[in-house]
């Protein structure tokens, strides 16, 4: 598999509050969903944004096959503009690509239907609710058709039942195109039902603490979260984790 | 009948202090050219309507007039800041120092360099340079202030600064510049108020100028009947711009 970004012994410090992150090696490979898994502050997002290419590493390379518009972020919330529609709010990235702006508003509307919001183009983001907002933040990340797509705690403000619909409709908007795929969350259940493979990172500053792949069909089978196979692995993972938050010895 | 008695509320306490105020000058003989009762100025209000009219248009002409000269000067000024940090604080102390001179100081320069002839100039210009401060830290805060995330976005897909300017940082400082407004408009109006006091105005005989001429001639009634036309005009100028900024905020939102 042709990797689209890595990290190579990347530290990032922030001036007065020391290490952030690092030194931390990661790999990303295209077609895959990698969940990035540890406690907050363990440096998680710092790593996102280094894959977007958003803040530069202090130290290390970091490399990155996709090009300019090629990777999307949908952010913790929705960060919508209020004072445009949700089509427009979607059209932005294209828009701002140069794209004309008939075929923007057009390629935009269809994104809209793909995340389930058909009927919702002209509402403000003050009429969506938390997970339509969300819905539309993701529609605006798969407008331009990324090679790699970084979401950072994208469910962590929604309710569990629409936590477990959006999870879903990643999944399945996802085998589409198969974007390279990085989220972050501290949530074992969700790492273990949306990844193909999970990076387990030390508390902050973070290091790669352990691996675990995902031997699973994606998108996932119905009532996937019941089998014996998802609790081995969450088990796993929630082991691992408690390994990464040990002190040192 | 609790609604109606917030609505009552007010009218009855000003129509008590206004029936005190009568009763009081009644009961003391107070002469009417040192504090006339409420129903002679109410009087002089009628009688003097189409004047006063007249005059509370050019007052309002010229906080208009003004208003809108320091609004494209304040707004283009904010925008050159918010794009370089270097003309923001090039411009910092002399926003400050605008901020802080009492406008009655400067009246009698502005009246020399606006000339004999023509004192509504000088009249506009310190009621512009009043209502300067709040126009430009409202625009230049709303337009520093996007959604940190919105920005990252426009990194992520290599925004230029025009696009970055008209696309996110204007449209954001609408709620803010419209607070700045809010203020600006109605210290220009305390500005050509003053302002009028002091430089005169000429043949544009606004509100300030009648209070001033009917208290030369000991004519308090129709002092306090500018007093209530200006009074009456700042509060409607108010609701209107209160109106219209509920309307712009709700089309901002989008609701």
């Amino acid at each position: 598999m042709a990797a689209v970004a890595a990290l190579e012994a990347v530290e990032v410090d922030y001036p007065g509050r020391g290490r952030a992150l690092g030194p931390f090696d990661f790999q990303l490979n295209s077609g895959e969903i990698v969940a990035l898994v540890g406690p907050s502050g363990c440096g998680k997002s710092t790593a996102l944004r280094l894959l977007a290419g958003l803040e530069p590493a202090t130290r290390g390379t970091v490399r990155r096959a996709a090009g300019r518009g090629e990777t999307s972020v949908v952010f913790q919330s929705p960060t919508l503009a209020p004072w445009l529609s949700a089509t427009d709010n979607v059209a932005l990235p294209l828009a701002l690509a140069g794209v004309d702006g008939r075929e923007a508003r057009a390629r935009a509307v269809e994104a809209l239907r793909h995340v389930g919001l058909a009927g919702a183009e002209r509402a403000r983001p003050a009429q969506l609710s938390g997970g339509m907002a969300m819905r539309a933040s993701l529609a605006r990340a798969l407008v331009t058709g990324p090679k790699v797509l970084l979401l950072d705690e994208p469910f962590a403000a929604l309710d569990e039942i629409t936590r477990r619909a959006l999870a879903d409709d990643i999944l399945a908007l996802w085998s589409r195109d198969r974007p390279a795929v990085v989220f972050v969350t501290h949530n074992v259940e969700e790492a273990v039902y949306m990844a193909s493979r999970v990076v387990v990172m030390t508390p902050g500053p973070g290091r790669a603490a352990g691996e675990l792949a995902i031997d699973a069909p994606a998108p996932r089978p119905p009532g996937f979260r019941t089998t014996p196979a998802f609790r081995e692995a969450a088990e796993h993972l929630s082991d691992l984790l408690a390994a990464a938050m040990a002190p040192a010895a | 009948m609790r609604r109606a008695l917030d609505l009552a509320a007010p009218v009855l306490l000003i129509a008590l202090l206004l029936g005190i105020w009568e009763g009081l000058c009644r009961l003391l003989d107070v002469p009417a050219f040192f504090l006339p009762t409420p129903s002679a100025v109410a009087v002089a209000l009628v009688q003097n309507a189409p004047l006063l009219f007249i005059s509370a248009g050019r007052t309002l002409g010229t906080a208009l007039s003004a208003l809108l000269i320091v609004s494209l000067i304040a707004n283009l000024i904010a925008l050159a800041a918010a794009s370089s940090r270097t003309v923001a604080r090039a411009f910092s102390p002399v926003a400050a120092t605008i901020q802080v001179t009492p406008v009655i100081a400067l009246a009698p320069l502005f009246g020399v360099w606006a000339g004999v002839d023509h004192p509504e100039r000088a009249v506009i210009a310190l009621a512009a340079i009043v209502a300067f401060f709040p126009i430009y830290s409202g625009a230049l805060t709303g337009l520093t202030s996007a959604d940190p995330e919105l920005e990252r976005l426009f990194d992520l897909y290599g925004a230029n600064s025009w696009q970055r300017l008209l696309r996110l940082r204007i449209p954001s400082a609408v709620p803010q510049m419209l607070q700045g407004q809010k203020v600006g408009l109605g210290l220009a109006l305390v500005g050509a108020v003053t302002a009028e006091l002091v430089a005169g105005s000429g043949g544009q005989e606004g509100l300030a100028w009648r209070i001033v001429e009917a208290s030369h001639r000991l004519l308090l009634d129709r002092s306090f009947a500018a007093l209530v036309a200006l009074a009456l005009m700042a509060a409607v100028l108010n609701l209107a711009y209160a109106a219209l900024e509920r309307w712009a905020l709700a089309w901002w939102r989008g609701r």
